[in-house]
């Protein structure tokens, strides 16, 4: 028993330790950079006595910032980006699509219409109703894309034709509810919302989403070698032993959670989950093994980059962190696109 | 090894296999053959439990597919589809990696005898000297034969193939028929070339969904069911090389 345990563990190892500083790392950049730099020391020290009581002094606003407003802010930014880049390589591999991520197939905007229908609504409580609100509104829209694409023929080509309407119809909807029923500052907070944002971040948040991309991280891990047989489509992966349904409800149902979270908590962040899965494929080869931690820990360092750029690009003001990321998403989707044509 | 009571199955309103029962016996090389929508794959696609019976059942070693999982079947049936293909970046040693999918579990990773049989199956379909090229460089018949090496990965005790020298060239056809031959494992396999079909043990010829004969395959292609069936008339020669039986075709409308 400890023996093949070991077999299993020793190879990983040595990657989950070399990943485990480098998300460190990141969440330390993360923590100290901004429009006020703090030092390492100085972030260790407040660490330590949150974490344990250290008792070091230090001056209280300060560590007030770094303890409730950039640490939670940062935690978030590397669930959201784990969770987002997990989104993609899960729906690219089940649709079997390049282009598939959560934001091009509609399942973000759903999540954006459900979480603003319950905020300009009143229903439910709080952040758990949001959450429920946007899982509501990504699960809608991803079976309606999906039934869109089957209607027109099912290919690939009809997938993100679908996603494309899917998102115009939800952001459409989206502004509908709050042209009717919001009023002005209502409408000018969700629509910073929608763009992206940590801002507002605080550790309730954390709760949700870190649970959520750890969760959506282990179901995706316990599922590498499935969503590695569906590269031949579903009735190969069938012969190859694999229960379908039951693995597309499993990885359906921890995408669109996944998604449903983040977008609830920061808004619609576009890109990374297209960019991130296509980036580490280039890196790590197209095998899940690698892939699914490889572009879980990319996508949250690559958001907690964004969210430092977010917020030192320009001095005394936050750019949405949505911006930041289609920056350098849009660019990098025009790579894929170029490198895809060139395959074929 | 495997049977099918009475199999059926419809799709828009039409009967795509009618009524099939067949047994398939263990270690023979059983052709299935038939004009185009006969209902071919279909019933491949039966027999392997890819698609569920809607009437009648077919049994592997007498246990019900239906009460069997995919895993459990995998384990027992290969199927190579006809042309299966992927955009993914794999080499073609990753894709018959895959064939011991299921075989392997959280707490049986893959392993030095996993990497033994996926460096057999290569050597089977003489690709072991290719095992690093990209799926996407391949050819047509280099693909299909990296297939096959994925299904022998599996080490089933039945491979499935569905009109495998389907678009490969002559010497292809021939080299993967060969190869299909000498393999230790029960074969069936939808065909289209009737000569090639003429080396199976047995044949069933599919019509409109149903089995209308199963037999050798000298018994079976008679110039009567080759008019009736394939719409063919059929004169046999005999190859003054090996003195083996082989068909010329005409137009029925010719003679």
């Amino acid at each position: 028993m400890i023996a093949p345990a070991f077999r299993v563990l020793r190879p990983v190892s040595g990657w989950s330790v070399a990943g485990a500083l480098i998300l460190a790392a990141a969440l330390l950049a993360g923590v100290s950079l901004g429009e006020t730099p703090f030092g390492f020391v100085m972030v260790l020290k407040v660490l330590a006595n949150n974490l344990w009581g250290a008792g070091y002094s230090v001056d209280p606003i300060d560590a007030g910032i770094l303890w409730s407003y950039r640490l939670p802010r940062t935690l978030v930014a590397a669930a959201c980006g784990a969770g987002l880049a997990l989104s993609g390589v899960v729906l690219q591999a089940l649709v079997r699509n390049a282009l598939a991520d959560p934001y091009l197939l509609g399942v973000s905007a759903g999540a954006g219409t459900g979480a603003v229908a319950v905020t300009v609504m009143g229903l439910g409580a709080g952040m758990i109703g949001m959450s429920a609100g946007a899982f509501a509104g990504a699960a809608l829209s991803f079976a309606l894309v999906v039934l869109l694409a089957r209607a027109a023929g099912g290919g690939s080509a009809q997938l993100v034709l679908a996603g494309i309407a899917g998102s115009q119809l939800f952001n459409a909807l989206t502004s509908f509810l709050i042209t009717k029923s919001a009023n002005a500052e209502q409408a000018r907070g969700i629509m910073y919302w929608l763009l992206g944002n940590l801002s507002g971040v605080r550790w309730p948040d954390v709760t949700l989403a870190v649970p959520a991309a750890g969760g959506g991280l282990v179901i995706c891990l316990c599922l590498v070698r499935a969503m590695d047989a569906f590269a031949f489509g579903t009735s190969s992966a069938a012969s190859l032993g694999i229960a379908v349904r039951r693995v597309q409800i499993a990885l359906i149902g921890a995408t669109t959670l996944m998604t449903a979270a983040m977008v609830s908590l920061v808004g619609s962040i576009g890109f990374v989950g297209l960019v991130i899965p296509h980036a580490m494929r280039f890196l790590v080869g197209p095998r899940h093994g690698r892939l699914v931690p490889a572009s879980a820990l990319a996508g949250a360092v690559f958001l907690i980059g964004a969210d430092i750029t977010s917020r030192v690009l320009i001095p005394g003001q936050v750019v949405p962190i949505g911006v930041v990321t289609a920056l350098v998403g849009a660019p990098g989707f025009a790579l894929i696109l170029i490198r895809n044509r060139r395959r074929v | 090894m495997l049977q099918a009571h009475d199999i059926g199955w419809s799709a828009g309103g039409r009967r795509i296999v009618d009524g099939v029962t067949l047994d398939i016996l263990p270690g023979e090389t059983f052709g299935v053959v038939g004009p185009n929508g006969s209902g071919k794959s279909s019933l491949l696609r039966l027999l392997s439990g890819l698609l569920p019976c809607a009437e009648g059942h077919v049994s592997l070693d007498g246990q019900r597919l239906t009460h069997l999982s995919r895993r459990d079947i995998a384990q027992r049936i290969a199927f190579v589809e006809q042309m299966a293909d992927t955009s993914e970046a794999l080499s073609v040693r990753d894709a018959v990696e895959l064939g011991r999918t299921p075989w392997l579990s959280a707490l049986k990773p893959f392993g030095a005898d996993d990497t033994a049989i996926v460096s057999e199956a290569l050597a089977a379909v003489e690709m072991t000297r290719m095992q690093d090229r990209r799926w996407a460089t391949l050819s047509g018949g280099e693909r299909q034969r990296v297939h096959i090496a994925r299904a022998l990965a599996q080490r089933p005790q039945l491979l499935m193939l569905d009109e495998p020298t389907n678009h490969l060239d002559i010497h292809h056809q021939l080299t993967l028929l060969r190869l299909i031959s000498r393999l230790p494992v029960t074969v069936v396999m939808a065909l289209h070339d009737l000569n090639q079909a003429m080396a199976c043990d047995r044949l069933g010829v599919m019509d409109a969904g149903r089995l209308v004969a199963c037999g050798p395959p000298g018994e079976v292609l008679t110039p009567e069911r080759l008019a009736a069936v394939f719409r063919v008339h059929a004169t046999s020669l005999r190859d003054p090389a090996d003195n083996a039986l082989l068909f010329r075709f005409h137009c029925l409308e010719d003679c």
